[in-house]
């Protein structure tokens, strides 16, 4: 399923130039625009990814849209505000950004559908507070040639300044730098409990 | 912390094990695909050497891509017969039942897993579509997924979560004509919040709520993950009880008296403890249209579009995008903005009572010059029912479509789609930037009542005006 380059085993850090897309609620039609979903692998997703904000940016007085700007091609790190990724639970929408390049996110808040697709495919979410978030961003900004290093383990990010704190709940962490993002094995692992649990629904034997 | 709610007995009743990482294994006991979300885990499954542990606990339908003029295969678009083919073949390899087009129960996920007693309280429903939370409606914990999880499901019938908090959304008084499910959920959302419940699971609960029929209670429900809780439950009540009981797949003779003592025993009691309570009036919500690009940026139809100083400092730049983006001048009225599209539908608003609530407006009227409307029913069985009372003929009489079962423009991946800058009037729940089909295209969310009255009047027009006094 997954492209060579894909993360695998513990993520514990990643080092890398960042790029910033600003704005609240930036939902996953707008990450990933529905018609690139009539596909029935994720391979050719990386291209289309802010497909029509791309678009609408290509030829706007603020534009062009940062993935399109040659100083952020190349970049791994993604910086955005609150509640990115909300809507659809396509997980296109993390196999784009990917596929695009990125390793690593850091916003102020995560939609949770979007949060749990990414880590699903090894894609780790920080979360820093509004004040640290500006000033993350306008450090990117002010020197997109500067690597950032994202400590996952540590949860903090270093840059042309910082470090910023920032958060990450306990369990997705462990499940990160232990490698177990991957989670279906520990599902498995679980037979017996699973086959109790079932027993015991009432619902399960039609009552 | 919540204690004794629904959502805490579902949750418990359903815990596997603790994992490593801090998250709780959870059994799904209803698990939902269509042909978007799960031809990648069908192939990751194939990747891993892995067999779907509980194929029949796993039910397919089709609905995204279908187009709604002629489903007759193979279909025009290449693409969209892919996707079919695919979920076919991977459902006839791994024996999962496929209600597949002209089978009588084919349709939108969240409207046929209801309709068929499939949906029932106390399980845990998954489905890799965000408007999973649309089963909570019958007091079952049911959520979206990822692809990733998708392919977790199949392979082990669980899922790793983490346990939400709960808050209670009480809603007292009565709603009041003209005035809909769909109004009540988007007023909720304007007021909490498209980030308000991220974090929460929302339980409706209440007077207003115990009023709503099943459908309505979807409606709600459905729309709880456009205001960031990730599922949205009502406790199950004799309304419940009744809409189930004879469904195909409902439990029946002796095992329903169990099953409803069962299922009665899981609702949040007196003593049960939330997180949190938010409380509204029914009595005081208007028909609610949204102006902007969230379904939180709504008004009452007899509001204005509100003004930057009217909106709070934070919510600023994502309003100046939506004036740009819908030109739409802040401080004028909403009432009386053009339309060029009206599209009844989805799995939010595309159940039979949408469909006569809208049909009761349509009637003896005529949809305006210029403006295209159609009506794509939420399944083949909600299709059937509507003809048979003569819905159809209502709605061709008055000028609109009336097209085959599927998603349809709720998210354009079929060939029902905006054109440019075209503005819809549309009972579904999405007004994101391209929603519908078109990077520049325009959506107005409203209920379905509220599109027949903006398709008759060619503007946004206050249904109300249109009922019988
Ligand atoms: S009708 Fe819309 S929201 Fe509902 S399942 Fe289909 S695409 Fe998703």
């Amino acid at each position: 399923m997954s492209s060579p380059s894909f993360p695998m085993g513990p993520i514990t850090g990643h080092h890398g130039r960042a790029v910033v897309v600003a704005g609240d609620d930036i939902d996953t039609d707008r990450i990933i625009p529905a018609r690139f979903l009539k596909c029935v692998t994720f391979e050719a997703l990386g291209p289309a990814v802010f497909a029509d904000d791309r678009a609408e940016l290509a030829t706007a007085a603020a534009g062009p849209h940062p993935f399109d700007r040659p100083e952020h091609q190349g970049a791994s790190i993604l910086l955005v505000n609150r509640n990115f990724g909300c809507g659809s639970s396509r997980e296109h929408a993390p196999q784009a950004l990917m596929r695009w390049g990125i390793r690593a996110v850091v916003g102020e808040s995560f939609a949770e559908i979007f949060f749990g697709n990414c880590l699903a495919l090894g894609l780790p979410c920080l979360v820093a507070d509004h004040t640290a978030m500006l000033a993350i961003q306008a450090a990117a900004g002010a020197e997109p040639q500067v690597p950032f290093h994202l400590d996952v383990a540590a949860a903090t990010l270093t840059g042309p300044a910082g470090p910023w704190p920032l958060t990450l709940p306990d369990g997705p962490r462990q499940m990160l730098v232990t490698g177990q993002w991957d989670g279906t094995g520990q599902l498995l692992a679980h037979a017996a409990q699973l086959d109790r649990t079932r027993a015991a629904l009432p619902y399960i034997g039609g009552f | 912390m919540s204690a004794g709610t629904l959502y805490d007995k579902v949750w418990e009743l359903h815990r596997v094990a603790e994992l490593p990482g801090g998250a709780t294994q959870l059994f799904i006991g209803l698990h939902l695909i269509h042909e978007v979300t799960s031809p990648q885990a069908f192939s990751a499954l194939e990747d891993l050497g892995l067999a779907v542990r509980h194929p029949e606990r796993t039910v397919a339908t089709v609905d995204h891509i279908v187009p709604t003029t002629s489903q007759a295969r193979p279909f025009a678009d290449p693409l969209a017969e892919e996707m079919l083919a695919t979920l076919e073949a991977n459902c006839a390899e791994h024996g999962i039942t496929l209600h597949g087009l002209g089978s009588g129960r084919q349709g939108i996920v969240h409207v046929i897993a209801p309709e068929l007693g499939l949906t029932q309280p106390g399980m845990t429903v998954a489905c890799g579509d965000s408007h999973t939370s649309t089963h909570g409606a019958f007091g079952a914990i049911a959520f979206g997924i990822g692809t990733s999880q998708v392919r977790d499901v199949l392979a082990s019938q669980s899922l790793a979560m983490g346990k939400l908090k709960v808050r209670r959304i009480w809603v007292d008084g009565q709603l009041q004509p003209g005035v809909y499910a769909k109004d009540l959920v988007l007023h909720v959302i304007r007021s909490l919040g498209v980030k308000g419940g991220v974090g929460y699971a929302y339980e409706f609960a209440g007077p207003a709520i115990d009023a709503l029929s099943m459908e309505e209670r979807m409606t709600l429900c459905n729309m709880a993950i456009e205001g960031g809780a990730r599922c949205g439950y009502v406790n199950p009540d004799a309304t419940t009880f009744a809409y189930l009981q004879g469904r195909p797949h409902a439990p029946s003779g002796e095992a329903w008296e169990r099953a409803v003592a069962w299922w009665s025993s899981l609702a949040s009691g007196p003593e049960a403890g939330f997180d949190d309570e938010v409380r509204f009036d029914a009595a005081s919500i208007a028909p609610t249209v949204t102006w902007g690009i969230t379904p939180g940026q709504g008004i009452g139809v007899d509001e204005t579009v509100p003004t930057l100083e009217q909106t709070d400092p934070d919510e600023r730049p994502l309003a100046e995008e939506a004036y740009r983006y819908m030109d739409l001048q802040p401080g004028a009225p909403i009432a009386g903005t053009p339309v060029d599209v009206c599209f009844i539908g989805s799995c939010t608003n595309g159940r039979l009572s949408d469909l006569q609530a809208a049909a009761a407006v349509a009637k003896g009227r005529h949809v305006a010059p210029g403006i295209k409307a159609f009506v794509v029913p939420g399944s083949e069985q909600v299709a059937a029912a509507a003809e048979a009372e003569g819905l159809d003929q209502v709605f061709i009489a008055a000028g609109f479509e009336w097209r085959e079962p599927g998603c349809s423009m709720c998210l354009a991946m079929n060939p029902d789609r905006l054109e440019g800058r075209q503005i819809s009037a549309s009972s579904s729940n999405r007004n994101f930037k391209g929603r519908q089909g078109s990077a520049t295209g325009r959506t107005l969310l409203m209920s379905p009542a509220m599109v027949a009255a903006a398709a008759i009047a060619g503007q946004v027009r206050d249904v109300r005006e249109l009922l019988p006094a």
